[in-house]
């Protein structure tokens, strides 16, 4: 089902009892107020999965909603990733230049954008200087996804004194947060039952999107999707493959996809494929970023789902997974932690090693 | 008009204006959504954890203790508050754990009371310890408040049978407003469905019985499955043929 012919109505078939009522009567309260989005890529990454699902249901309940993206160059996008490392720890060189260019794309956008409304909710650090533009009325947000917890220090200085001219900001786990002068909010992220990556699929559809990606269903499968992005330790999970292989005949498929905003991803890609050398029972798939009904058939044939990021936002492919009702093996970081039941709808691992345990005995 | 209807329509207004006196207030269904806010507070270990909560704002206490059903609809065999939680499982301290474990949040009429008997739990704990058991491979203990916004559902019920039909079909924040939040913030110690049912129907007995539901039992829609047994039960199996 495409998301603009979807409405609130059709939730009531895998919501709770009386939450779409509930939703409803809630929304009364906003009707009417202008809700704006803004985040840095339209397609490929949790974020925008989240908002291309999200801003149609707002809509539908009564909510003025627009999402605008942010538009910038290679140089802006690297130094974004950059940050986005430095942000979740990793120690990165950044140049003035590389630090004013990212103020300047902020500004342009901005000067494009014009953004208002009755709350503005900025999506992660690359639109977060947009705040110096912002107009007398109205509410900023900042909605951080990502993990705060261990930050560069120069790197979090730079973009905290943005953050300080918020209004409030919300994350994603208590952990990711860090001391600011200012309200600060939790709110798990979410996946949509309805989207073409978690809508129910009949064995025919498996079979044939199966067979259109050349894997064959002769042996139980193990996959990991996710972004190629070092984070996700698509290599780990290669070694930990090769661990469980020596003992159970298994497939292992690795699925991935570019997002806009991630120029590292091709980098990455090329060393999984490197790792995972002639096995012809390995098989690494780059796919579109629109390819969510590829992601939903290899999520419900495969045997075990694995996450094994070492840092990690939320990880919603675990909420996919566990909505398709299969057992995770999933990093014991981020929200992959408060997703996983340990030992009742999979196990958290700390090593390659524990990963190929788990999935050994699962 | 004739003299008799004259003089019978008065009487009829005022019958009229009784019975709608002599029927109950309608019971009206809210829900609740919660907002939590991160306080930038955290333990590691767990003389910080009481240090931490002794100073935490109320909201905090309720937080970690009541709300955890408004999270997790169904219990799923864990420790029913989080700071057992944390320190069964991230500091492992099991001893701990259990003990506050058992402490039933929804037994103390206040939730200074409620603070005050986890602090001491905690301060007798750790007395005889040294050193104080502290997180070493795990997570600290982060404080987060609660604010509960409520929400009309728009449902209401004046009959027994009406009341049974809403509880089937509510959102399950409804319960937990009404069956949970009401006895610690709102100063109804037996829940607002128990007072309804006991109070404007004279049914005192299953109003009892509803007040006794334990929700550690299964959560939210535990107390739902047991409460429309009830109900059935006291009706006669009217509703069943009507409803769930």
């Amino acid at each position: 089902m495409a998301a603009s012919t979807l409405t609130i109505e059709d939730y009531r078939e895998v919501a709770p009892k009386g939450a779409v009522d509930f939703l409803l009567r809630l929304a009364e309260r906003a009707r009417g107020r202008r809700f704006l989005h803004v985040n840095s890529t339209r397609v490929g990454g949790g974020v925008a999965e989240i908002l291309s699902r999200l801003v149609p249901i707002m809509g539908d309940l009564g909510i003025k909603t627009a999402w605008e993206v942010i538009e910038g160059d290679p140089e802006f996008f690297a130094m974004t990733k950059a940050l986005h490392n430095a942000l979740q720890g990793t120690e990165q060189a950044f140049t003035e230049t590389m630090l004013n260019h990212y103020l300047e794309v902020n500004q342009a956008n901005a000067q494009r954008l014009r953004p208002a409304g009755d709350l503005v909710l900025i999506h992660d650090p690359q639109p977060a200087a947009m705040i110096e533009a912002r107009p007398p009325e109205g509410k900023w947000v900042w909605r951080c996804h990502i993990d705060l917890s261990t930050p560069q220090r120069r790197a979090w200085a730079f973009l905290r004194r943005h953050v300080l001219r918020y209004n409030a900001a919300v994350f994603s786990l208590p952990a990711f947060a860090q001391q600011l002068p200012l309200p600060q909010f939790l709110v798990y992220p979410s996946i949509d039952p309805l989207a073409e990556k978690n809508r129910r699929m009949t064995k025919g559809e498996i079979a044939k999107i199966l067979a259109n990606l050349q894997i064959p269903d002769d042996k139980p499968i193990l996959l990991q999707v996710s972004r190629f992005d070092r984070f996700k330790d698509p290599i780990g999970v290669i070694n930990a493959y090769q661990m469980v292989k020596r003992d159970h005949d298994v497939r292992l498929v690795l699925a991935g996809g570019g997002a806009a905003d991630d120029p590292e991803g091709a980098q990455v890609l090329a060393e999984v494929r490197e790792a995972a050398g002639r096995d012809p029972d390995v098989y690494v798939l780059d796919l579109p970023s629109n390819a969510h009904l590829q992601i939903n058939a290899l999520q419900r044939s495969a045997t075990i789902v694995i996450q094994k990021s070492t840092r990690e936002g939320f990880g919603l492919t675990v909420a996919e997974a566990m909505w398709k009702g299969k057992p995770v093996i999933g990093g014991a970081t981020g929200g992959i932690t408060v997703q996983i039941l340990y030992g009742v709808t999979g196990y958290t691992v700390n090593s390659v090693e524990g990963a190929a345990y788990r999935i050994a005995i699962c | 008009m004739d003299h008799d209807e004259q003089d019978e329509q008065p009487l009829h207004g005022l019958y009229n204006t009784l019975r709608v006196m002599a029927q109950p207030a309608p019971f009206v269904f809210f829900g609740c959504i919660e907002l939590r806010e991160l306080l930038g507070l955290r333990a590691r270990d767990e003389r910080e954890l009481m240090e931490q909560l002794e100073r935490a704002p109320l909201g905090a206490v309720y937080y970690h203790t009541h709300s955890v059903f408004l999270r997790h609809y169904q219990v799923t065999g864990a420790y029913p508050n989080d700071f057992a939680n944390w320190v069964a499982s991230q500091v492992r301290d099991q001893v701990l754990g259990e003990r506050l474990a058992v402490v039933d949040p929804f037994a103390f009429g206040s939730l200074e009371s409620l603070r005050d008997e986890l602090v001491s739990i905690i301060d007798h704990h750790i007395a005889t310890l040294h050193p104080v058991p502290r997180v070493v491979f795990g997570d600290p203990f982060f404080f987060v408040q609660s604010h509960v916004i409520e929400v009309p559902t728009g449902l209401e019920a004046r009959t027994l049978g009406e009341f049974r039909q809403c509880l089937a079909e509510v959102d399950a924040s409804s319960i937990y407003f009404h069956a949970l939040e009401s006895k610690v913030r709102r100063g109804h110690p037996r829940g607002d469905f128990a007072d309804w049912i006991g109070q404007a129907h004279g049914r005192e007995s299953l109003g009892e019985e509803i007040a006794r539901i334990n929700p550690y039992l299964g959560g939210l829609e535990e107390i739902r499955v047991r409460m429309l047994r009830l109900l059935d039960a006291a009706l006669g199996g009217e509703a069943r043929r009507g409803g769930r």
